[in-house]
Formats: C-alpha cells, structure tokens, sequence
C-alpha cells in the first residue's frame, strides 16, 4: 500500500478553480518533488494531504489515515506526518529545546526525561546540538529551518511535507537545509516536497512531479524527467530554471 | 469648621487605600471575565461571538456611570439591595471586562496566523493551541495597553462616589465640606492619584519599549 494516495483532487476557491483532479501515489521511503510555477496549485496540493487546506472532492489517504476536516481524524494524522513551512513558524516565546518537546510531551504523553532525549537526538540530526537553550530569534534562517525540522522529526512521522522550505533562506543557508533533507532522504524518510531548487529535485528526488494549471502535467523518475522533458510547458520551465 | 490637618489627610489616605481595592477587585474580575469575552469573540461558533461582541458593544456604548445607577438605584426597585461597595466593584468590573475582552482580543489576532497553522500541524487541540502557543505571545503583546488600561481604571473609580462610596474622590469631597480649604484638598486627592497612576504610565511605556525590542523581525 503506498504512503500516500491522492484521487482525482478538486479544489476552488470561490469560481476559482486551483486543483482540477490531481491523482498520484508515493511509496513508502520515496521523495517527491512538487515543481512548478507559482500559481500552478503546488503549494495548495501540499496542504491539502495533511489537511491544512479543505478539497471538494476526491480523496486523499496518507499513513493509513483518510483526510478529511473532522478534528479529531486530523489531529491523529498530524501525529503520523509532519510538514515544514517556507517561514519557519518556530514558536518565539520557547526555546528551541521546549519548541521540540512540545508536542511530543502534549498530544503523545511522552515522559519529559523521553521528551528531552527525543529533543537531543533530532538536534544532533539537524546538527545544532549546541542550540538547545537559544531562542529562535537568535538564530539565523537556516538554523531556525533545521530547528523546524527536527520539530517536526521528534513526532516520529511516517510522512513529511515540504513546503518551499529554503525559498525564504539567502542562498548560502540553503545548502544547509538541504543538506539536511538529503540525509533524512537517504535514511529513508517519505518526503514530499514543493520546491524551487531544481537541482535538488533531480538529484535527490525519485520522482518529479511538474503541476501546470491545477493539474499534475507530467510526472516521471526525476533524472528522464529533466534530461528529457515531454510537455512544451515542462521545457520551458526547465530551460527558464538553467538559465535562472 | 475644622482645618486641615494630619487626621483629614490620613483621612484621604485611608480612603486612597479604598480606590486600590475597588481598582484590584474591579481588575481581577473584570479580567478574568474579560478573558472569557476576548476568546468568545473569537470563537468559531457564530453564535457564541456574536453574544460577545454584543455585550462588548453595549457596554462600551453607554457611560459607566449608568451600569452604576442600574445596578445601585435600578436593582433596589426590584428589591435587591445592592451595598455601595458591592454596587461599585460589580459595576466597574462589568465595564472592565468590555474593554479588556477587546484589547485581548486584538492581542490573540496579533499573534500571526501561521503560528495556528505550525501549532495545528503538530496535532495540537485548539485548546492546546491556546495554553502553549498563542496566549503566550498574546499576553507580551497586550501588557502595554492592560497597563495602560489600569491607568485609566484607578481614576474612573472615582465615579462610585456618586453611589455614597467613599474612596478618594469622594473622601476629597468630604473633608472640603468640612474644611473649605479646596485647594490643599483637592491639591493633595489629586498628588495621590498622580502618585498612584505615573508609575504605572511609567511601566506601560517601559513594557511597550521592552516588547518592540524583542519582536521578531
């Protein structure tokens, strides 16, 4: 059974029409990468497998858990898959010790001497052990992105979603993040991802999905993706992107 | 006649100790009332904020002093007695809890709504959400106003004297009545509310300068 299952998602807001039946399926310990450009209904694909954002049809089924807006179902699949966002979203007022513990402590009950080892673990991860106690306005963007991370690791999800990650980030921090990412990839970890790095989308990626008007385009294993585009669309956006 | 001595200004001071209480007891139940207000307003049920936003707008509509003489004057022709001091601190926390549910209000809607989105992502209830994420935040970000709202609160008691309470105000009143020496009078009631509300102006303001410096950028 894949890790996740999308049907034929359609989503408006109002008359506007951003996912017009989007289909696919992503196995088990496999990273997608979401590309496309702004406006192509990407992001809100994203949003919409861990529930963040509502469709009006179709169906999305995602570590074994159906999606739907019911609360109780959402909070149950929020334990199983993670999502990091392009700002970050740390918690200000704790540090980034309490940012991680958190939620294990609150919606797993995870004992506090557990909760810290959890905490210590997903740092070292990220490699910002020495942070633990600093505060996230004290650190740089991409340190705060590892934090998000590592937040989002110490749930222990079975899927993670990536939501344009590094596009608030200078370009020298980026490398970090995605360093990161890379080894979460290697280590097996379901990843889904909307991003603009397309070098990463082509090495590090299975598959690449290239979603054009609300709708996925084309899809293919991320290497014949990018040496051989299909679609005019696809091809311009690539050469657009080497030549960027 | 008397003149004005040391027993008319210890006089004044007792009845200063009476305005903190009735600030205190208007600022603790009209808070904690208040508070209930600020997250109804913002409840996702329609009906519950709509009740909210009703009861703030009344209150915030009609003077202070009315809330006053119902709860006094109007209450006792239906044969509830209320005692002066009872009459004043209900009267004043009433008027409180409108302004406080307001400026917390716009507290919570401060703290950014991507905040709600993180917390929410990580299987956080909303109650969750409240008690670890937002109201954290959301209580630095009002401090200022609340301390300054507390400015205004501790010179609006003096309204209860109308109702026979004496606090500073009225107590002021009394010893002029007697003394005819209003300028020592009222020059000292009102050293006693400048030496009660400055600090705290002084602390709003410390706040305010405390919590630009620390915002996220």
């Amino acid at each position: 059974m894949p890790a996740v299952l999308i049907e034929d998602v359609h989503k408006s807001y109002g008359k506007l029409e951003v996912l017009k039946g989007v289909s696919l399926s992503v196995e088990t310990g496999q990273v997608v990468a979401l590309i496309g450009r702004s406006g192509s209904g990407k992001s809100t694909m994203l949003r919409c497998i861990n529930g963040l954002e509502a469709f009006q049809s179709g169906r999305i089924e995602v570590a074994g858990h159906v999606v739907d807006q019911d609360p109780k179902r959402l909070r149950a699949l929020r334990k199983d898959v993670g999502i990091v966002f392009q700002s970050y979203n740390l918690f200000p007022h704790l540090t980034v010790g309490q940012n991680i513990m958190l939620s294990p402590r609150i919606t797993k009950n995870v004992p506090q001497a557990e909760a810290l080892a959890l905490a210590k673990d997903v740092l070292a991860q990220v490699g910002l052990s020495d942070k633990f106690d600093s505060y996230p306005d004290n650190l740089s963007g991409g340190q705060q992105q590892r934090v998000a991370i590592a937040r989002s690791l110490a749930m222990q999800p079975k899927v993670m979603l990536f939501d344009e990650v590094t596009s608030a980030l200078d370009p020298e921090l980026t490398g970090e993040v995605l360093l990161v990412m890379e080894k979460l990839a290697k280590g097996g970890m379901t990843m889904i991802l909307v991003t603009h790095e397309m070098n990463f989308a082509r090495n590090v990626a299975n598959t690449t999905v290239f979603m054009h008007q609300g709708k996925i385009w084309e899809q293919g294993p991320s290497r014949e993706l990018f040496a051989a585009p299909q679609t005019p669309e696809l091809q311009g956006f690539v050469k657009a992107g080497a030549q960027g | 006649m008397t003149t004005f001595g040391w027993p008319e200004a210890l006089f004044l001071f007792r009845a200063a100790g009476w305005t903190l209480l009735l600030t205190a007891i208007a600022f603790l139940i009209g808070g904690l009332l208040g508070g209930v207000l600020a997250i109804m307003r913002l409840s996702r049920i329609r009906i519950v904020r709509r009740i909210a936003a009703t009861y703030i707008l009344v209150i915030q509509s009609i003077p202070v002093l009315m809330v006053l003489f119902m709860s006094y004057y109007g209450l006792s022709l239906f044969g509830v007695e209320l005692p002066p001091f009872l009459a004043a601190s209900a009267s004043l926390a009433i008027y409180v809890s409108a302004y406080l549910a307001e400026i917390w209000r716009g507290s919570i809607e401060s703290v950014p709504f991507q905040q709600w989105e993180a917390s929410a992502s990580l299987a956080h209830s909303p109650a969750q959400t409240y008690r670890h994420v937002i109201l954290p935040q959301a209580v630095r970000i009002s401090l200022p106003p609340t301390v300054g709202f507390l400015v205004q609160l501790v010179k609006n008691t003096s309204i209860v004297s109308v109702v026979g309470f004496v606090e500073l105000a009225r107590a002021g009143q009394l010893v002029n009545n007697a003394t005819f020496d209003s300028f020592r009078v009222f020059g000292l009631v009102a050293l006693i509310y400048f030496a009660i509300c400055f600090p705290l102006s002084r602390l709003s303001r410390h706040l305010e300068k405390v919590m630009n410096a620390s915002r996220p950028h």
